[in-house]
């Protein structure tokens, strides 16, 4: 069961079905005969398939380090604020420089989220550590502030339909061009992964990576800029996307336990799969018409969530 | 050399620790008793960093606690708290592993698996090193954060009260393993004890605290004696003798 390569192969194996997924029929035999099906692969097919990958990697690789950081498990960058302050920013340098490159979105983004992450972090210190429940209900109620906010201002500049698209995630304007960004999550997914250990140390407790040699405020602040960056990359391109970073970790977690350096490679292939399943059922259930992944996974997601919750830790041996 | 210069420390109005100054000499153990309350976890907690100093200085080998990079200071001290809350859900291989982290960075090599292994064997772990912490019973969780602590393979290693939950047999067997490692000069311990027997026994010499200040700082001899027990825990108890070693009748 522990073999990712299977999973990997899985992944590959339904990212190929999914690109024969579509309105234009295109059978596998003879997709590459014509020049406009194999346009399409290029502009539409492969682009949104990657994206999807990209993004259900990058979600489930922030939230299991989230989870470290705010040492707890039911936070996740779109629960507790993060995302939403991300779509604020993004709302914010629309209506003060309409027409801002993608880029510049971006950086305001990443700002906000930044800033949005650190007042959540600074509010959670000062909860007792007995009730760790209290954390994602600070968290759920501080991004329901911000989205307030955010919908607030846009419903009186009226930019309401605009802002939803920033706020709920889906893949069908995905076209060649429009989703390259997200390659810098697959960077930082990367660059994650180098540094581990050190996350998973910071998730041991102050004293315990004080003990260990670790500067814990340095390494929380380059944690909280690799999740300020993904969460906007993935907010900007494709909106927000509940519950993958909430649920994959801790199914990696209840498998593998926290050491992240052997638990994130399995995190970031099974959240590419969650994303990449829901969007196919997205697709299909309402064939040719299509629901948004959001929508998908706020229903698969919690189901899966409240099984985790009450499920009863399974015991070794 | 430990050495602590005119340590104070307060939370709020009260005062905790009052102007703790002592040395302690290298290679060796080093007990640390005192009733409970008196201020042996603040004092250990302030050496290893893990508050900032308010008053006073604490060096080890002339390397201050305040002023040298904490990366640096973990390869020459490491700690074991008493209140071992670790909310992290890790295998006991991979938690004791993290005890090699100040020397691997996070590549560990030939040598860290070596250590890791080694402490497994010592401290019976090895059936038991794919469970999970959360998932094995107290001692055994306790036993696995003293080999974490263990496997740090610091110079000077703190333990606050590492006996909590460890049956007659693992208590005996950690405290005889830290004496040959301290005949072998190599490594001082640091070890806050409840029982005064074990500190009597193992240690070379023994720091007791009482209400903030320092009370006792001698030999064993110094301290198994009725009174002066009974001016640190004001009660009396007999001290007898076994072999050539004192015994203090505690329970009775
Ligand atoms: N965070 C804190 N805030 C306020 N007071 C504290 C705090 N931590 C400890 N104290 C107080 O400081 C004093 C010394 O505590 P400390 O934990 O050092 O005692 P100890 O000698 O280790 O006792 P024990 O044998 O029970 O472990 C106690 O009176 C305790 O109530
Ligand atoms: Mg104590």
């Amino acid at each position: 069961m522990k073999n990712i390569g299977v999973a990997i192969v899985a992944l590959f194996a339904l990212s190929c079905f999914s690109l024969f997924v579509g309105v234009k029929e295109i059978s596998i035999s003879d997709w590459w005969q014509t020049p406009q099906n194999i346009d399409l692969f290029f502009i539409s097919r492969i682009p949104r398939t990657l994206a999807v990958v990209l993004t259900g990697a990058s979600l489930a690789v922030s939230g299991a380090v989230m989870q470290m950081l705010a040492r707890n498990s039911f936070v996740e960058p779109s629960s507790v604020g993060t995302a939403q302050s991300a779509a604020l920013g993004i709302l914010l340098v629309t209506l003060l420089y309409p027409g801002s490159p993608l880029i510049v979105k971006m950086i305001v983004a990443s700002i906000t989220a930044m800033i949005g992450m650190a007042v959540f972090l600074a509010m959670i210190s000062r909860l007792p550590v007995t009730s760790p429940l209290l954390v994602p209900l600070v968290g759920l109620i501080f991004s329901g502030i911000v989205e307030a906010l955010t919908i607030f201002i846009a419903f009186q500049t009226e930019m309401l339909q605009f802002q939803g698209t920033w706020m709920s995630g889906e893949f069908s304007g995905i076209l060649r061009g429009r989703y390259e960004l997200l390659w810098l999550c697959g960077v930082l997914a990367i660059l994650t992964y180098v540094v581990a250990d050190q996350f998973t140390i910071i998730g041991m407790g102050k004293d315990a990576s004080i003990n260990l040699g670790l500067n814990y405020k340095q390494v929380v602040i380059v944690g909280l800029f690799i999740l300020a960056l993904s969460t906007s990359l993935v907010v900007v391109t494709i909106g927000m996307i509940p519950f993958v970073g909430l649920v994959v970790p801790n199914i990696a977690r209840k498998l593998m336990g926290d050491n992240l350096r052997a638990s994130l490679p399995w995190v970031a292939v099974l959240g590419a799969l969650l994303v990449l399943v829901c969007d196919l059922i997205g697709r299909l259930v309402h064939f040719p018409y299509e629901i948004p992944v959001g929508t998908v996974l706020g229903v698969i997601g919690s189901f899966v969530f409240l099984y985790l919750l009450y499920a009863r830790p399974a015991h070794a041996r | 050399m430990i050495e602590i210069n005119g340590v104070s420390h307060s939370y709020g109005k009260s005062k905790i620790l009052q102007n703790i100054s002592l040395s302690i000499k290298e290679s060796g153990i080093t007990a640390l008793i005192g009733p409970n309350g008196a201020g042996k976890s603040t004092l250990l907690s302030l050496m290893a960093r893990l508050q900032p100093l308010q008053t006073g200085s604490i060096s080890f080998d002339g390397q201050s606690v305040s002023q040298t990079p904490t990366r640096e200071l973990a390869k020459t001290l490491a700690i074991l708290r008493q209140d071992n809350a670790l909310s992290s859900r890790m295998s006991l291989r991979d938690l004791v592993g993290f005890g090699r982290y100040p020397h691997h960075k996070g590549r560990p090599t030939a040598k860290d698996h070596k250590a890791v292994e080694e402490a497994l064997d010592y401290f019976d772990l090895q059936d038991m090193s794919g469970r999970f912490i959360d998932e094995v019973s107290g001692g055994q969780k306790q036993r696995a954060l003293v080999a974490m602590a263990f496997c740090q393979e610091t110079k000077y290693l703190l333990l606050d009260e590492p006996l909590n939950n460890l049956d007659m047999y693992y208590a005996r067997s950690l405290m005889k393993r830290l004496r040959e490692i301290a005949d072998t000069g190599k490594r001082s311990f640091v070890i806050v004890l409840h029982d005064i027997n074990y500190a009597g026994a193992y240690a070379n010499e023994i720091i007791a605290l009482k209400d903030g200040t320092l009370a006792i700082h001698g030999t064993p001899q110094d301290v198994l004696e009725t009174n002066a027990l009974q001016t640190l825990y004001s009660m009396k108890i007999t001290v007898t003798q076994h072999q050539d070693q004192l015994i203090a009748l505690h329970h009775l």
